[in-house]
This record gives C-alpha cells, sequence and structure tokens, in this order.
C-alpha cells in the first residue's frame, strides 16, 4: 500500500537528484567594482606641477605591491594647489572613482598628514557644498571632503607627507574638521605614503 | 507479538535448573533507555520468580544457580524485554527500558547499549540542558561537554570545537541528515535551531563511521524525541527573556501520535536580540534576528516505517562594528588601544556588516525490517544554503549588495542495513552518494571568495560489533569515500604566478579574461577510515573503552581555493590547490566509575594528524588601500594531546558537586611549534541543591575558571605604512585568564492533570566581570559578553 507511495516520492528525489547536475555552464566574470588602481596628487605652484601617483594593478587582492613614484621635489616658502584623481584603470575606458566620492561628499574625507621633519602645512579648500548628490541636489553641510587641498611649504627639508581617503569617517570628531586622522574612525579605501623633499 | 512470545519461550527452554550450589546474586538497577531516570516499579521475571526495583531503579536478586538464566525485564510504561545472563560470569548488571516507543519494540537480546559507539570517548545532553539554552545556539549548549569548546566571532556565531577540532573536521548530523551549511569559514555558524533536538550526543572522534569518514574532530548527532506510537497530543511552549541583549526567544511544538504508528510534528522558534554589552559598554551591531520552523509526518511501525522532514532556518546577525577594520593600521591600534572604536546606543537594528543565512531541508526516509535479519533503512535529503554578507561598502548604494552572495545546493542518498538478528554479533552496512552546488553570484562587484564548483562524493562503510563475553563488547569498522571537486574559478594573473600555478597547473587554464585566467580545477580524492576498539565493563560500576580512529579528510573548498581579501576579516585568504588530504590517528581511552554517591571518568586520548591544514598569519601584504594580514593555509605533521576529566559526588541526597577539567595541547611535530587557536585549560566546578518536595527546586552556581593559553605561534613584525616602520603585530597573544560565576534556578508546578510549568532564572557572569575569550575572534576589538539575566518558562502540556 503505502510502498508504491514511497516509492514514487523515491522516484521524484532520484530524478531531481540527477536533473540538477547538469550546472556546467562557465562562471561569469565579476566586474570589481570597488577598485581603484591610482591615484594621482598634482600639486601646482611656484610655475611648476609635482605629481604624485601610486598604482595598484591588482588591487588589494592581489599580490602585486603599489607602485609609488614622486614626480620632483617641492620649493621652500611656496603654496602649491593641490588635487587628487582617482582612478580604476582595470576598466577601459578608466573609470574616475572622484565622481563617486563627490556624490557621496559627506560620507568620505581626505587627510594629508606630513611629517614634523617636513616643515609643511596643508589645509582643505574644499567643502561638502562644493559637491552634488546623486539627484543633483547639492550638500548643504560644509565640512571639508579634501578632494581639493593646499601644501604650504617654509624651510628646506626632507621626509613624507601621507595621503589618506577615509569613508563613513566621524566629521564630527576633534580635530577630523582640521584634517587630524586620529579621531577619524571610518574605514580606509586609500592609504599612501610619499617620499617628499622640500629644497631650496 | 506472537513472535516475541516463542521467542521468549525459547529462552527460557535454554535456562535449566541443575544440582549445583543456587548462592549466587544478581544487583545492578533499571533504567530509562533515554534519560537514564530509575524505573521504580519495573519487574524483572525469571522461572516464576519476580523481583520489583526499589524507588531509585536498584534490584537484587538472590538464590540464583551458576547457570544461564533469561530474565524478563519490564515496566508499565517501556517495551519488555529479554536478557539472558550466565550467572557463574555475572553478578551485577543494569538493565535499560525503551520508553514507549514502537521503533525499538523489538526485544532487544543484548544488555542495552544506549550510546552511539561502544568504544569512542562520546557524551549526551538531554533536552533540560537544552531548554536553558533555548535563546542560545547550539555551539553554546555543547560546551557543557568537558572537551568541548567553542571558536566564536562574537556571542552569536558559535562554531564547536571537539578536542582542539574545528569546521569541517566536525560532522554535525541533524535529525539524520548530515549538515551542508558552507562549515569552512570561521564565521559560519552552524545553521540549526537548538529547540529542533531533543538530545545531542557529541563523539569526540571519527569512530561513528556511519555519519562520515573526514570526522577527525568527532561528530555532533541532533536527533529529535521519538513520538511513541499511541493516540496522544502534546507540546512543549519554551519562553525566554534575557536582560543583556534585551531580547528572547520564543519556541513550540505540537506532537500528534496515533495507535497505528502515524504521527504528526511541527515546531517553530523565534528568537531576537538587539545589541549586547560587555561590561563598561554596548558592544554595537551585535543584534541576532532568528526564525526557525521544522514539519514531520510519518509512519512509525514496527515491520516498517517512513518520514517526511523539513526544516526551514533563516539568521539574520550583524558582526560587531568595531571590528570590521580597513587595513594593518587599523588592526595594529585597535590591538593597541583596548577598547572598541565604535560604541553606539543600544539598538535592535542590525547594520553592516551583516550576515544572512538561510538553511532549507528536505528529507525523506523508509525503513523496513526484515524478519531474523535486520532492518534496511534508505534516505533522501535535500539541502539548499544561501548565505549574504553585507559590508561597508565604499558608497551607501552598494552597501545594499552584499558582498558574498553564496548558494550551495546538496543532494543526498543515503543506505543502510544493520543485521540484529545474531545476539553477538551486530553489522551495519552501508553508503551514501552526494551532489553538491555550489555557485556564487557575480553581481556582488567583489571578487569569488569561493567559486563555483561540482562535488561528487561517494561512500561506502561497514561496521561490526560482537559481544566478546558479557562485559566485553569489540568493535570495529572501515569506509571507503571518495570525492571529486571541479570547480571553476577566476585567478588574477599575478596571484596565478605568484602561487607558481603556471608552473604546475597550466592546464587548467580555460580562458583568458584580460586580467584573470578562468580555470577548471579537478581533483579527485580517495580517503580509507577505520576504527577498532572495546568497551569492558568490570566490577559494578567501572566502564572502560578503548579506541583507536584512523580518519582522513579531503581539503574543503576554502583550503583549496580561497584567493583574496576577506572584507569581513580585512585579511587576506589564500588556499592552495596543491593541499591534499590529512589523515589523523587517533587513540582514545575512557575509564568511568559511577555510583550512585560518586563518580568520575577520566578520558584522555592522542591525535596525530599528518599534513593537517592550517590557516594562519605569515605576511602582510602592501596595496593601495594599505597593508593587510596574509593568512595562508598550509599542511604539516601535528599531534593534539589532551585529556578530559570529571568527577561529581552526591554527598547528601539533597546536595552534588561535579567537576569537570580538560587540557588540550596542539603542537608541530618538526618544529614544536603550537598550533593556533587551542583552546586553554578549562575548569569547571559546580554545586547543586535539589529538594524535590518543594517544587522540583533545583538551585545550582557555577564557576568556570579558564587559563591563559601559553602555548601559541609566534606573532609577526609588519611594516606598517602609517607609522613608516616595522612594528610588533600582536595578532596570535591570547588574552589573560578569567573566571566567570554563573548559578541557575528552577522550580517545576503542576498546572491541572497534565500540564506543567517549569520556570528557570540563570544568571551569567554574575561579578560583571570584563574579560576576553582567546577564542574569540573579536577579542582584539572588545570585550565578552557582561552579565546576563535569563529567564525562562516551559510548559508541557
Amino acid at each position: 500500500m503505502n510502498t508504491i507511495k514511497i516509492l514514487s516520492t523515491f522516484a521524484i528525489g532520484a530524478i531531481l537528484f540527477t536533473s540538477c547536475s547538469s550546472d556546467d555552464d562557465a562562471p561569469v566574470q565579476v566586474n570589481e567594482e570597488e577598485l581603484i588602481t591610482k591615484m594621482t596628487v598634482s600639486l601646482v605652484g611656484g610655475g611648476e606641477t609635482v605629481t604624485l601617483i601610486v598604482t595598484d594593478e591588482d588591487g588589494a587582492d592581489g599580490p602585486v605591491s603599489p607602485e609609488v613614484t614622486v614626480s620632483g621635489s617641492l620649493k621652500e616658502n611656496t603654496t602649491y594647489n593641490g588635487s587628487v584623481v582617482l582612478l580604476n584603470e582595470s576598466e577601459s575606458p578608466a573609470e574616475l572613482i572622484n565622481e563617486e566620492i563627490e556624490a557621496e561628499a559627506d560620507a568620505h574625507q581626505f587627510f594629508y598628514e606630513a611629517s614634523s621633519a617636513l616643515n609643511i602645512t596643508t589645509a582643505y579648500t574644499d567643502k561638502e557644498s562644493d559637491y552634488k548628490k546623486e539627484d543633483g541636489t547639492s550638500f548643504t553641510s560644509t565640512n571639508p571632503v579634501g578632494l581639493t587641498f593646499t601644501v604650504a611649504t617654509t624651510s628646506a627639508g626632507t621626509g613624507t607627507l601621507t595621503v589618506t581617503l577615509r569613508h563613513e569617517p566621524n566629521k564630527s570628531a576633534s580635530g577630523v574638521a582640521n584634517g587630524d586622522i586620529a579621531n577619524a574612525g571610518g574605514e580606509t579605501d586609500i592609504t599612501q605614503t610619499f617620499d617628499i623633499t622640500v629644497t631650496q | 507479538m506472537k513472535r516475541h512470545t516463542w521467542f521468549l519461550v525459547f529462552l527460557l527452554g535454554i535456562s535449566f535448573l541443575s544440582a549445583q550450589e543456587c548462592d549466587n546474586t544478581l544487583s545492578g538497577r533499571i533504567i530509562d533507555f533515554h534519560d537514564g531516570v530509575p524505573l521504580e516499579g519495573a519487574r524483572i521475571t525469571f522461572n516464576n520468580r519476580t523481583i520489583v526495583a526499589d524507588a531509585t531503579g536498584t534490584y537484587h536478586i538472590n538464590g540464583l544457580c551458576p547457570t544461564t538464566y533469561a530474565f524478563t525485564i519490564s515496566h508499565e510504561k517501556c517495551n519488555s524485554k529479554v536478557v539472558t545472563l550466565d550467572m557463574a560470569k555475572v553478578s551485577s548488571k543494569d538493565f535499560y527500558l525503551e520508553h514507549h516507543l514502537n521503533e525499538l519494540e523489538e526485544v532487544k537480546v543484548n544488555g542495552a547499549n544506549k550510546t552511539k559507539t561502544t568504544s569512542a570517548q562520546e557524551e549526551t545532553i538531554g533536552s533540560d540542558i537544552l531548554e536553558k539554552y533555548s535563546s542560545a545556539s547550539l555551539g553554546d549548549a555543547l560546551k557543557n561537554i568537558t572537551g568541548v569548546s567553542s571558536l566564536n566571532t562574537g556571542s552569536t556565531i558559535v562554531k564547536p570545537i571537539i578536542q582542539g577540532l574545528s569546521g569541517s573536521r566536525v560532522l554535525i548530523m541533524n535529525n539524520g541528515v548530515r549538515m551542508q551549511d558552507m562549515e569552512w569559514g570561521d564565521e559560519h555558524a552552524p545553521n540549526i535551531d537548538i529547540n529542533t533536538a531533543g538530545n545531542v550526543t557529541v563523539v569526540k572522534g571519527a569512530s561513528a563511521l556511519k555519519y562520515g569518514g573526514d570526522a577527525i574532530g568527532g561528530v555532533v548527532i541532533m536527533e529529535p524525541n521519538k513520538v511513541p506510537a499511541k493516540d496522544t497530543l502534546y507540546g512543549k511552549t519554551v519562553v525566554s527573556g534575557a536582560v543583556n541583549g534585551r531580547g528572547g526567544s520564543v519556541s513550540s511544538e505540537l506532537i500528534k501520535g496515533y495507535e497505528n504508528g502515524w504521527f504528526l510534528k511541527a515546531q517553530g522558534t523565534i528568537k531576537r536580540f538587539g545589541d549586547v554589552e560587555a561590561p563598561d559598554y554596548v558592544l554595537s551591531n551585535t543584534g541576532v534576528f532568528e526564525k526557525g520552523a521544522s514539519l514531520s509526518f510519518g509512519v512509525n511501525k514496527f515491520t516498517h516505517g517512513w518520514d517526511a522532514y523539513y526544516s526551514f532556518f533563516n539568521n539574520e546577525i550583524g558582526v560587531l562594528a568595531t571590528s570590521h577594520i580597513g587595513n594593518v593600521d587599523d588592526l595594529i591600534s585597535a590591538i593597541n588601544s583596548q577598547q572598541p572604536a565604535i560604541i553606539r546606543d543600544f539598538t535592535y537594528k542590525i547594520n553592516n556588516p551583516r550576515q544572512e543565512v538561510t538553511h532549507h531541508l528536505g528529507r525523506l526516509r523508509y525503513f523496513k525490517r526484515f524478519e531474523e535479519l535486520g532492518k534496511w533503512n534508505t534516505q533522501y535529503d535535500f539541502q539548499y544554503n544561501q548565505r549574504f554578507e553585507y559590508d561597508i561598502r565604499r558608497t551607501e548604494e552598494r552597501s545594499k549588495i552584499p558582498s558574498i552572495d553564496l548558494e550551495l545546493k546538496t543532494h543526498t542518498l543515503t543506505s543502510d542495513f544493520t543485521f540484529d538478528s545474531n545476539s553477538e554479533f551486530l553489522w551495519n552496512i552501508g553508503g551514501v552518494v552526494r551532489y553538491q552546488n555550489n555557485f556564487a553570484d557575480p553581481s556582488t562587484g567583489v571578487r569569488r571568495l569561493i567559486p563555483d564548483y561540482d562535488k561528487y562524493d561517494a561512500g561506502v562503510f561497514i561496521t561490526g560489533e560482537y559481544d566478546l563475553t558479557n562485559n566485553i563488547i569489540l568493535d570495529g569498522g572501515v569506509r571507503y569515500d571518495y570525492n571529486r571537486m571541479d570547480a571553476q574559478k577566476f585567478y588574477s594573473k599575478s596571484r596565478w604566478t605568484e602561487r607558481g600555478y603556471n608552473v604546475d597547473f597550466s592546464d587548467f587554464i580555460t580562458g583568458d579574461f584580460n586580467s584573470e585566467w578562468l580555470t577548471n580545477p579537478v581533483f579527485d580524492y580517495h580517503s580509507i577510515s577505520g576504527t577498532i576498539g572495546a568497551q569492558y565493563t568490570y566490577k559494578e560500576d567501572y566502564e572502560f573503552r578503548f579506541n583507536y580512529a584512523m580518519a582522513q579528510r579531503a581539503p574543503n573548498p576554502s583550503e583549496l581555493f580561497s584567493d583574496g581579501l576577506h572584507h569581513s576579516a580585512a585579511r587576506i585568504e589564500l588556499g592552495d590547490l596543491r593541499i591534499d588530504q590529512e589523515t589523523s590517528h587517533k587513540v582514545s581511552i575512557n575509564l568511568q566509575k559511577n555510583t550512585d554517591k560518586w563518580g568520575w571518568e577520566i578520558a584522555p586520548y592522542a591525535n596525530f594528524i599528518n599534513d593537517y591544514i592550517l590557516l594562519e598569519p605569515v605576511d602582510v601584504q602592501l596595496s593601495i588601500r594599505g597593508a593587510f594580514p596574509v593568512w595562508d593555509y598550509r599542511q604539516t605533521d601535528v599531534r593534539l594531546l589532551g585529556v578530559d576529566a570529571k568527577v561529581y559526588a552526591n554527598w547528601h541526597q539533597d546536595w552534588r558537586t561535579d567537576h569537570n577539567f580538560s587540557l588540550v595541547k596542539g603542537k608541530e611535530n618538526k618544529s614544536d611549534t603550537p598550533l593556533i587557536n587551542i583552546p586553554a585549560p578549562n575548569f569547571n566546578n559546580s554545586v547543586t541543591y535539589k529538594k524535590e518536595d518543594w517544587f522540583g527546586l533545583n538551585i545550582s552556581v557555577e564557576s568556570q575558571y579558564f587559563f591563559e593559553q601559553n602555548e601559541y605561534p609566534p606573532n609577526l613584525t609588519v611594516f606598517s605604512p602609517q607609522q613608516q616602520e616595522n612594528v610588533l603585530l600582536e595578532i596570535n597573544t591570547p588574552p589573560a585568564a578569567y573566571h566567570l560565576l554563573n548559578t541557575d534556578t528552577s522550580m517545576e508546578f503542576s498546572l491541572g492533570e497534565k500540564n506543567k510549568l517549569k520556570v528557570g532564572l540563570t544568571i551569567n557572569n554574575i561579578l560583571n566581570k570584563s574579560y576576553r575569550n582567546y577564542l574569540n575572534r573579536q577579542r582584539y576589538f572588545a570585550d565578552d559578553l557582561g552579565r546576563n539575566f535569563l529567564l525562562r518558562l516551559s510548559i508541557n502540556y
């Protein structure tokens, strides 16, 4: 009596079992959306442009270490206007990541930290209200973002400049609006240290 | 029933009286097979004599001749059984009777063997303990077993560790089905609602070959309570509430049984907690929302039966906000600061990072008993496991898309035959075929951590049990397993070359996609496992078990294919295609003595594992996002030596103390380097006061002492981009020793004739001690749980 029912259930099970095993299609390549492969920091001042570049062709996942180049030295007692360009060059044409940062300007901030030996000061020259949200309206808040900034040199020296992009930092924490990373928290999207020389 | 009668007559026939000196005695206890409760009023009849057991289930028979007797043991609530004993050899015997169960209605001629294996170390926890953990997880409840600890990610993701081994080395049998729920990840907890289990047994080691040959750590066997074959309707509801986490759970089950063997069982659980709290702060984003339901029905007759079972499990788990770090500098500052960077107000809301897992399990089972031969069992099961892991991603829009999206489908067909007609030999022969498919959804926009694969398994086993004498049982078995792994994976060309795969595995490449190779690695594994052991009971209350088990485990997909940044852990995990099976040789001994007054158990073991697969931090890799610790899988020969011990004493009829200790040492054979994530020794002591008359009052106070793990692999020195210098990354340094005090109080009240209300109050970490646990992956970031009050009400109806 019941045996027939059982057998038929098992038959259905067996069909399920076999029919599912023809899943042999090649997988689709993942389009790695969050990859940043290149950051270019341009410092324009004293009639010259100094560029700081880091490229990491395989991103955080890959074994290849990032390649860092600094095109030249800075001059003492000069103020440079800085700007940052972020690219994902694994796509063609390369994707400009700046757009994404701008659209969520309130959730991102760059930090520029110079080693004390360098005797330079940095300052933000942009604020969130300079940028437009995804929906086209401008931000109303005025916290700094850091896509543009200034570097002012004083005396000659050598040291390092570390550029960090954080997302979801605590922008209202103490010192963060002035570029102090100590209390910023959040997630690091980019961080790179450049060797800088300031000459006479 | 007729057949039984004939059987009895036959057995009685062989016991004859002769003109010998008849002054032998037999004594022991008659105990419920399931919960070990003494069966007062149980009867032993033989040769027209009847002996009745007293309130403690104890019986005493004198005037026996030194010959073979057939004793019929019966109890009004149980199935009777007949046991033949040779009085020339035996003077004590405990009898176990089966409570009202149809399936086991057979006359079991032998002294009952209530354990899963005859010779391995094992322990079972029953519904009393499980009920206490109704609002917690399986891993928490299992820690009541000596030698079982857990690998945690926070307080909600709890993976059992058995004698130092966890993950793929521990099989979990859920209602007869081997769980296939991505057990390979450290932060993947078993997708199981603890409330579906009536009892849980842990077999420490690979001796239970029936369930799988690769259980180098052990097997966790969860079984539901059986439904009696009588017209009945009953159920149970457990409601628990906890102060810490400000949540609780409700679990309910309803069971309908019929005289003709039909039954229907439905069960459901809902569990919700907000952020839990450490003594000094809120552990932000540690909420959990779990839903589970199961339904089963079928027929359970003596000669045959079938049932269908379906269970659904869904769990949404918050991952401690502050544990989500960007790079190695964040990790260094987290370890140094000893304070979570993110402490928000309490909330029930679960934000990213979080996990959402769903598990569907369906099973059809059929059994038939063949006269004078044995029992045939066949089952088909299907499992569907879906795992989403949501991360904090660079934009809010992206954070809505999971970073990990895996779909694991498993079909399994198992069949086995138990030959139990011979009273001295018990054979079990069976096999399994399994097909598994993993699909990693590419729409995540994050490179796959686990690739798409098809996996084919087949296994056969034979195990046997032989009663050498009345007090010596031998057991043994062998098993062969075949696994084929057929994966489709993209490797970045730079990684492929860095790992040297271009030399060894160039024939796997099937496509060229710009910066990546598409590859099709196919691996076959042949594994052999075996076990042999003995059980010896002597005097009245000693039991000695000896077991040797050899087991081989094929690598899991994570060990083979991991490649890249594991976002939720901020570490780069690298598998290796060259990884082969690991082979374990484990010798274990268990010696125990149990009396009414006191008892003890000592269980030493030595587990030698060749080509042990381990994951450990080895290096730091620089990238544009900063530096990340690299965790690499490698294989090495290791040994795990340990001992589990316990002592209990009933000082007075109301007072009892329990003392448990477990120790395990894991080291690499060649270098003597300690292994990572080996549980520290721990020492548990408890005092229980029980007064049946006062509404079953039961008060216990428990002290748990966890030593500091002083054997751990060396730390790493890494270059910190932020500090521009090499710093020591104390990623392996264990936290200090700690001591916790807990208490539990429960009482029982009758509600009318059939209903029963049980009230329990548990206070954990009474002293509100701040501590960190070496086996909690979040120990770098925050303290463990603070004081917690849990109230539970359980109503039987």
